[in-house]
């Protein structure tokens, strides 16, 4: 495969901060995603959960806007700047990958798990739908996610979002550390 | 209906917006799977780079806009909010590490969902429709959970 280019991480790290002055700049707006799940959830209740009674038009069209705009940029980025191809995985994460019986990068995912084929597995469904809910679920309890708490909150110096994003990465290395080692052998 | 509040202007700008931030989350391979367990078990310095400098350019950016008065295209002083804090503020604990698990198994947390549609992984899709099976989940059950 023809190796690609990766935008470094001194350049994604900062034009990733960016967005957050540049929702304030377009429309005094916070940056977060996983408020596209809550939307959604308000339009599907129609005001009968009395949580998600509120006018979704006028809190929420920005952000489901915004997160169909996610969906162009990385078609986008795929189309026209050669992203998508196999990641070049670390050495020492790569003799793991191997070790949980997934072959070499081929792209953004391991097709071994992320496929339509693989829902007829553990790993496959393990790692697809009960990893989904669990982001679902997780996220709109703490209120928010990885843009929300763990940019837009902590950049804000906001104490819930530290807690959250600490929160983040002790249940990301659990799964990591314990929870993937263990299922990929089923 | 569009309401007043979004003028197709609006619209077409948080589009964009939303197009910037699918390339450069594609482009920097912060949506894959690999990527994130990479980060996990600290093989690789690529996604601690990018979250280290991308809170420091919004914290930045956000004070120096603040410190010259700065307003957004309607005119308003754009603030960003405070998150409500009760007691010991068990549901950023808690939600955040339900949170945790499925970002560390799915290796992937809401904005890359949206672009993995976008890139061709159709499958994720399901993935997406997994994540609002857990939010209406939460919804239903948030009156009986820690907040």
């Amino acid at each position: 495969m023809q190796p690609h280019t990766v935008l470094p991480w001194y350049i994604a790290g900062p034009l990733v901060g960016l967005t957050v002055p540049l929702l304030l700049w377009i429309g005094n707006k916070s940056f977060g995603i996983s408020s596209s799940l809550r939307h959604t959830c308000a339009i599907a209740s129609r005001g009968k959960n009395p949580i998600l009674a509120y006018d979704w038009r006028k809190e929420g069209l920005w952000n489901l806007v915004f997160v169909a705009g996610l969906v162009l940029g990385g078609w986008g980025a795929v189309r026209f700047l050669d992203a998508g191809g196999p990641v070049a995985v670390a050495p020492k994460a790569a003799e793991t990958f191997n070790s949980w019986g997934l072959g070499a990068s081929q792209g953004l995912l391991p097709a071994e798990l992320f496929s339509w084929a693989s829902l007829g597995t553990v790993p496959g469904i393990v790692t697809v739908v009960v990893g989904g809910f669990l982001i679902g679920f997780g996220a709109r309890w703490a209120g928010g996610c990885t843009s929300g708490h763990g940019i837009t909150g902590v950049s804000n110096f906001d104490k819930a979002s530290f807690i959250a994003a600490v929160c983040f990465f002790i249940g990301g290395a659990f799964a990591h550390w314990v929870v993937l080692p263990w299922i990929m052998t089923l | 209906m569009t309401p007043t509040k979004y003028p197709i202007r609006g619209i077409l700008l948080y589009l964009l917006a939303g197009i910037y931030f699918g390339v450069i989350l594609t482009t920097a391979e912060m949506n894959s799977w690999y990527r994130i367990q990479e980060m996990f078990r600290f093989a690789d310095f690529h996604m601690f780079g990018i979250l280290i400098t991308g809170v420091l350019t919004a914290a930045i950016s956000v004070r120096l806009l603040k410190r010259f008065g700065f307003r957004d295209l309607d005119g308003q002083t754009p603030a960003l909010e405070e998150k409500e804090f009760v007691g010991w503020g068990k549901k950023y604990w808690m939600g955040g590490t339900v949170f945790g698990l499925g970002w560390g198994l799915a290796g992937a947390c809401p904005g890359p969902i949206y672009t993995l549609i976008g890139a061709g992984h159709s499958v994720a899709i399901v993935v997406l429709l997994a994540a609002l099976a857990g939010a209406a989940s939460y919804y239903a059950l948030a009156n009986r959970l820690p907040s």
